[in-house]
């Protein structure tokens, strides 16, 4: 029987992988999956307390966690997508008008 | 038994993170991340979360990664960068804050983790089997009414601010 | 109906009101008739309260002033133990000023309205006037030092605004802003008298204050004393505050004759009427102020003899006019002073509207050696001037002669022989300028300009019709106060008599007839040698005033150039005080204040500049900025927690 600081570990180093993959690349598309592993992150937590004090309220917050998040991809991936038919590039350093 | 699911699950989930941030290619990332959320829907059934689980498959996995394919094929980004570009200070701040990071949610995470190790007949009785998707959908029309509601509030504003953003500007 | 004297006040403030806001879409004609009507109500009512009261007795049950009655407004201030009501006091000395300024201002402000009937700004002299009417009423009629001083600076600021009337012209707003500001000194003075008051008495009221006068320190007696006296300086023009009244004649004449010479300019007189009681607890108190005025009286009556402008002559008249009635405060002859008070207001009123008459006959030329000969062409004003000259020279059986003899008197029996001396020169002095003015002006052969000469006219009726009426007073005003020694009884003594009762100075009794004859008949000489001497020189010797100038050329520069005091001044004063002025501007104001805020909000801007920096427009770095932030928050409660902090 797992012990739950086992899950929130792996949790924790789920989070710092997508923490690092947001600072970490260029692309602008490999650093919303990164963000998206962070989200993954956080359900596991949730699901983990959830199971952890016998509430389902945790479960329910992972499924509007999930509909929030897959929003924020299609609009941010349409974001992307509309950059890119402007500039030609992914690449969010280049992407920096929004500077002094 | 659980143990050695859990420790499959996870160590192929980290792998597949590294590899979500490691790869040079982008579709390779996509791949990996993939593999990523399957091994989390794993983990999600050995909470005895079924609902949940499923949809974290048929959503993140089916969906969403779906959807990133789908975009980096269309961009063709898939080569979007020779390496990993690390400025020098991403470099050492990378270096010393991850670590330290992690360091310190671990740090804050386990003397709650087992602390809590005398409820473990809780946590045993909680395998027997629950009707997972009754509870949800209980919680999910009573006191989280709102929320829900709300909810298709936001999908549908994504729906709408995505077809607008994207659409090809008609020049001229 | 004693109650209803606030109506006097509510009258001219219906005025203002309707002048100010609607004046300029109404009809002249009503603008004139609202403000003359106004004054006039309050004239009505004030006759009317003055005949309740006589039929009051003198004297209560308990002794106090039968005539006196308190009515109260509305609760003004109350801040802790400061407490200041807005009432008014009626008694015998207040009705007195009313009646003098209500009456004396409606027959101004109906001269004024043909007077000023080509001005361009009708409504806002009449809204002034009326305003000033209602200031000054506010002055006479207050209970409390504080009121009075709403009323004191009131007025002030009405003279400015009347004075600098035309203040296009720039000779008329220096005018205005000269007044203003050497008032201001007096009002100075008068603040920190008001103040000294408070903090001695503890309250500002006059019942409050009056009664007790004689219980506090004499020192501060005396300073509270000087310091109003300082006030009322500025206000009348006495030494060293009478600079302004002569540049005061840039305004409109009837101007010239309301608050210069019958009404505002007397507020000092009522101030320290007033305040007798004050002024007696201090042993030198008197002193000042009948040396002061006996001083003013004599120079500004010099002054007068040379100047060639009719209204300055006026001008220096009235403030040496007004020195004689300090003399007849100092001398403790307050009641006297009153009376002179009220006399000067009838006969300097209808010399300055004699004047007013004059310039609008001849355009504007205030140069009497320019005019000549007028005797002819306006007769009617010749008649009131004269009326006028022999009231102000103190030619028997015209108001002067019995006001100014009974100052004179006061001041002999006061044992103050030498303004007692000084009084009777000036008396003379007073003499020879009335008639020279009169000779020169009205006599002889004409030395007008031939263009003005054709126009010459006598004044319209709406003029002359006041001018008369004011002549009228000035012969028959001096028979409410009839020498003691006929053993008729004088009215206006015997009037006051309550109001000064506390006074250490009694009248000697009756018994010193002979004394009074002799007295009246030094002065009575006196006026002849004046109007001898005007006569011999204007009228038989023309010519011999030239040579008499030149022989003694020196004497007739300083004097005609006023002593040079107004120079004296503006290199002492005036100057320095620019100067300061000028480098507080450019060294205060300009590199220290402003550089200071200026380079505060700069300190904001190169503030932005550096921190703009922060947006460097990549992602990448905002997201680690978050990130450190994260990690700092989290190991600082790690720390806490591990430490126990």
């Amino acid at each position: 029987m797992v012990p739950p600081s086992f899950y929130l570990i792996l949790s924790a180093i789920l989070f710092t992988l997508g923490a690092a993959g947001v600072l970490f690349r260029r692309n602008a598309l490999v650093m919303f999956m990164s963000v998206e592993m962070m989200l993954n992150a956080v359900n596991l937590t949730l699901i983990t307390y959830s199971r952890l004090l016998a509430n389902v309220e945790g479960q329910v917050f992972v499924l509007l966690v999930m509909a929030v998040a897959a929003a924020e991809v299609a609009v941010g991936l349409a974001i992307v997508v509309a950059y890119y038919r402007h500039k030609e590039t992914a690449d969010v350093d280049e992407m920096d008008l929004l500077k002094w | 038994m659980e143990m050695v699911l859990f420790f499959i699950l996870a160590i192929v989930a980290v792998a597949a993170g590294l590899g979500v941030i490691a790869q040079r290619s982008a579709v390779r990332s996509g791949l990996f991340l993939l593999v990523n959320f399957c091994c989390l829907a794993g983990l999600y059934l050995l909470h005895n979360a079924q609902f949940v689980a499923l949809v974290q498959v048929i959503i993140y996995a089916g969906a969403v990664v779906v959807l990133f394919l789908f975009v980096i094929m269309l961009l063709g980004t898939e080569q979007a960068e020779e390496s990993p570009d690390l400025r020098k200070y991403h470099w050492i701040a990378g270096l010393l804050l991850g670590p330290l990071f992690l360091i310190g949610i671990l740090w804050a995470l386990i003397p709650v983790g087992t602390g809590l190790a005398p409820a473990a007949t809780e946590w045993l009785q909680a395998l027997a089997p629950t009707d997972n998707v009754r509870e949800i959908g209980a919680a999910l029309l009573t006191d989280f009414a709102i929320p829900f509601e709300l909810a298709s509030v936001v999908l549908l504003v994504a729906i709408i601010g995505a077809v607008v953003l994207a659409k090809k500007r008609l020049e001229g | 109906m004693l109650e209803t004297v606030w109506l006097i006040l509510l009258f001219p403030l219906a005025g203002v009101l309707i002048n100010a806001f609607l004046g300029r879409w109404l009809n002249r004609r009503l603008v004139a008739a609202i403000a003359c009507l106004a004054v006039g109500a309050s004239f009505v009512v004030a006759l009317l309260v003055f005949f309740a009261m006589l039929g009051l007795p003198a004297e209560t049950e308990a002794g106090g002033n039968g005539r006196e009655r308190i009515i109260p407004i509305f609760t003004w201030i109350v801040a802790g133990s400061f407490k200041v009501e807005a009432s008014l006091l009626l008694d015998q000395l207040s009705i007195l000023m009313v009646l003098v300024v209500t009456g004396v201002s409606t027959l101004l402000h109906i001269y004024s309205a043909a007077y000023m009937k080509g001005e361009e700004y009708y409504n806002r002299y009449f809204t002034w006037l009326n305003l000033f009417v209602l200031m000054m009423l506010i002055l006479v009629l207050g209970d409390n030092f504080l009121v009075m001083y709403v009323g004191w600076e009131g007025v002030g600021l009405c003279s400015y605004l009347l004075i600098g009337y035309w203040f296009e012209k720039k000779s008329a707003a220096d005018a205005g802003k000269k007044a203003f500001i050497v008032n201001r000194v007096g009002d100075f003075g008068f603040a920190l008298g008001i103040m000294l008051i408070f903090a001695t008495f503890g309250s500002l009221a006059f019942q409050d204050v009056l009664p007790a006068a004689g219980t506090i320190l004499p020192g501060t007696a005396t300073a509270i004393a000087l310091l109003l006296f300082l006030g009322a300086a500025g206000k009348s023009a006495q030494i060293p505050l009478y600079v302004w009244l002569p540049d005061a004649m840039e305004g409109p004449t009837p101007v010239s004759a309301l608050i210069h010479a019958a009404t505002m300019v007397t507020a000092g007189v009522y101030m320290v009427a007033r305040c007798f009681t004050l002024f007696e607890a201090s042993p030198s108190a008197l002193n000042w102020v009948i040396w002061i005025g006996v001083l003013t009286a004599f120079f500004a009556a010099t002054m007068a003899l040379v100047q060639k402008d009719f209204k300055r002559i006026l001008a220096y008249s009235t403030i040496s006019q007004l020195g004689y009635m300090f003399v007849g405060m100092g001398a403790g002859a307050y009641a006297a002073g009153m009376f002179h008070l009220t006399t000067h207001a009838f006969f300097k009123a209808l010399l300055f509207l004699c004047a007013g008459s004059v310039m609008h006959a001849l355009s504007g030329e205030l140069d009497i050696f320019k005019m000549g000969g007028l005797r002819r062409k306006m007769p009617w004003t010749f008649a009131t001037l004269l009326v006028g000259v022999l009231a102000l020279s103190g030619v028997p059986f015209l108001a002067g002669f019995f006001s100014k003899d009974e100052i004179l008197l006061g001041a002999y029996e006061g044992g103050a022989l030498v303004p007692w001396i000084l009084g009777t020169i000036t008396a003379a002095l007073t003499a020879f300028y009335a008639f020279r003015l009169l000779f020169v002006a009205f006599y002889g052969q004409p030395r007008l300009d031939k263009k003005i000469e054709k126009h010459v006219h006598e004044s319209s009726p709406v003029m002359l019709v006041p001018m008369a009426i004011l002549a009228i007073l000035a012969v028959l005003g001096g028979y409410i106060g009839l020498p003691r020694f006929l053993g008729l009884g004088n009215a206006i003594d015997e009037f006051l008599h309550p109001i000064f009762a506390a006074s250490v100075h009694v009248p000697a009794a009756a018994e010193n007839a002979t004394m009074e004859i002799v007295l009246l008949a030094i002065s009575l000489l006196a006026v002849a040698i004046g109007f001898v001497a005007a006569y011999w020189i204007y009228i038989r010797n023309w010519g011999l005033g030239a040579r008499m100038t030149k022989s003694a050329q020196w004497l007739y520069d300083i004097v005609y150039n006023k002593y040079y005091v107004d120079e004296a001044y503006t290199e002492v004063i005036v100057k320095p005080l620019r100067m300061l002025g000028d480098f507080i501007a450019v060294a205060v104001e300009e590199r220290s204040i402003d550089r200071a805020v200026n380079g505060f909000a700069q300190l904001f801007g190169l503030a932005g500049e550096g921190l703009r920096r922060l947006q460097s427009g990549l992602v990448r770095n905002y997201a680690l900025a978050m990130f450190i932030g994260i990690v700092a928050v989290m190991v600082y409660f790690l720390v806490r927690s591990v430490w126990g902090l």
